[in-house]
């Protein structure tokens, strides 16, 4: 039967984790951003010892799964006899959801840089403009804003994806509110309370992105 | 393989159809010019020398590789073999330890500053406003300040006649407009050789003639070399010093616009301009 006083212990225990769920969040967001741009644009390199690479590492994250990979990083990576490497568990997840999001990332850029016309590549060049410069002034103010209601969607399903940390145990809210099951035996309130809050947090969210997307089209109608 | 040829060769100039004087050091000399696109030869051995300030037209077929021409200049695409030279150094090669190489990005970024290009489909930066087209590669690339990059591009938007849309998008432009702009964008550098690729082709048939207008007013002007590619016959006589016809990845006949035009030598050049007649009346 449901309990609304374990109900409300449970939630004031499991708000406590909402900072860490969130921080999550947006440090492997930004990560997956930077990251996946730089792949973006190494796969668009001349040389072929910088496009394999990242391919061959795009795929190779791409098709291996995100628990995996988290619990790779958590207990393989300090055993390796190569080179040992102990990170803090927090580091470790945003590292996780970073690397295997900023494949994702890559193809969202990617599909925004192809949007972007042949000739305004040859126009940069023809007016002398460097590599450096061709990207950061003419190819991805034109590439980027197209493309930033999927990355706010990647946003939300990042977030939706935090309690995969639970593998390697990061107090995030799924882990919070198990531990408040296993000490009384109580999982229906504080399970339900985070489905509820995952709902609160990115329904709004999403409904957020549409509206920045419809406003974006908007803009981009007279250019 | 590309083979580099450093020697400025003397025998061109002994060429018939060659009317340059052998001491004026040309802009731009193409030597033994061949480009293939995989299996497509497009252009089969092109010799030509444009003098500092020289007007030409390049007239031709469609696929005849006129357009081709334009692009090795302005490094869009490299030759198979042959050599490009710029103001007598070689365009597509350096030095590097007494020995001609492919060349680098560095080597192609200093060669750049001698040349332009204004394109068939204009190329305008859309999110950008009129104005900081014409400013950006000033003040990036020739390292001009803000306030000097400002007079210098509104005085070319005042020359080209968009002097009030400064402050516009592209895309709130008209064809012509937007032509005439990217005119103004590349001009602003000052390339010693500037190439036309075919910028009225895109454009209503109303639009044209702005747009010639701007180039004819430039070409006035005198010293920046212009390579003209272009279907425009009136517009070629008019304005270019040199005629230049090309079939089948060849220069088949050149000349001053009136031999060209009113005395076609070779039966290709003849049948194209019957073509061109009858099809544009």
């Amino acid at each position: 039967m449901w309990d609304w006083k374990h109900a409300e212990a449970a939630f004031y225990e499991i708000a406590q984790a909402i900072p860490v769920t969130l921080a999550l969040t947006f440090a492997s967001f930004i990560f997956a951003i930077v990251f996946g741009l730089l792949l973006a644009i190494m796969r668009r390199a001349r040389s072929r010892w910088v496009v394999w690479p990242a391919v061959g590492f795009i795929e190779f994250i791409r098709s291996t799964p995100l628990l995996v990979q988290a619990i790779f990083l958590y207990f393989a990576l300090p055993m390796n006899p190569i080179m040992p490497i102990v990170l803090p568990t927090f580091t470790i997840g945003i590292l996780a959801i970073g690397i295997h999001y900023s494949t994702y990332m890559a193809e969202v850029y990617r599909s925004g840089i192809d949007a972007v016309e042949k000739g305004q590549w040859e126009a940069s060049k023809a007016l002398n403009f460097t590599r450096l410069q061709t990207w950061t002034r003419i190819i991805l103010p034109q590439a980027i804003p197209p493309i930033i209601p999927i990355m706010g969607n990647y946003l939300i399903v990042i977030f939706k994806e935090t309690p995969i940390l639970a593998a390697i145990s990061i107090g995030e809210i799924l882990v919070v509110a198990q531990g408040y099951g296993s000490e009384y035996f109580r999982y229906l309130e504080p399970i339900t309370i985070v489905g509820v809050l995952f709902l609160l947090m990115s329904y709004p969210s999403s409904v957020l992105v549409r509206r920045l997307e419809k406003r974006l089209n908007r803009q981009r109608g007279y250019s | 393989m590309i083979e580099a040829n450093r020697e400025m060769p003397v025998e061109a100039t002994e060429a018939k159809e060659d009317i340059l004087a052998d001491y004026i050091l040309p802009v731009v000399r193409y030597r033994d010019i061949h480009k293939a696109f995989g299996d497509l030869e497009v252009l089969k051995g092109i010799d030509l020398d444009i003098a500092p300030g020289e007007k030409i037209a390049i007239i031709g077929p469609s696929g005849s590789g006129k357009t081709t021409l334009g692009r090795l200049l302005a490094t869009l695409e490299q030759p198979t073999s042959g050599t490009i030279e710029v103001e007598g150094e070689p365009l597509w090669h350096e030095e590097r330890k007494g020995k001609l190489v492919p060349a680098g990005e560095k080597h192609l970024h200093r060669m750049r500053k001698n040349i332009g290009m204004v394109f068939q489909h204009f190329n305008l930066f859309p999110h950008m406003t009129i104005l900081r087209n014409v400013m950006e590669a000033p003040i990036r690339v020739l390292g001009l300040s803000k306030q000097e990059a400002r007079e210098q591009a509104v005085e070319m938007l005042a020359k080209v006649g968009l002097e009030d849309k400064v402050d516009m998008y592209p895309a709130q432009l008209s064809g012509g407009q937007k032509q005439r702009v990217a005119i103004a964008r590349a001009v602003v550098m000052r390339p010693k050789v500037m190439v036309f690729d075919e910028v009225t082709s895109a454009l209503d048939p109303e639009l044209v003639g702005e747009v010639l207008q701007v180039i004819k007013e430039l070409a006035l002007e005198g010293n920046m070399a212009m390579i003209l590619i272009t279907h425009e016959m009136d517009f070629a006589r008019d304005v270019a010093d040199r005629v230049i016809f090309t079939d089948g990845g060849k220069i088949v006949e050149q000349g001053p616009p009136v031999e060209v035009f009113e005395h076609p030598k070779s039966e290709r050049l003849q049948s194209f301009l019957t073509r061109f007649r009858s099809s544009s009346s």
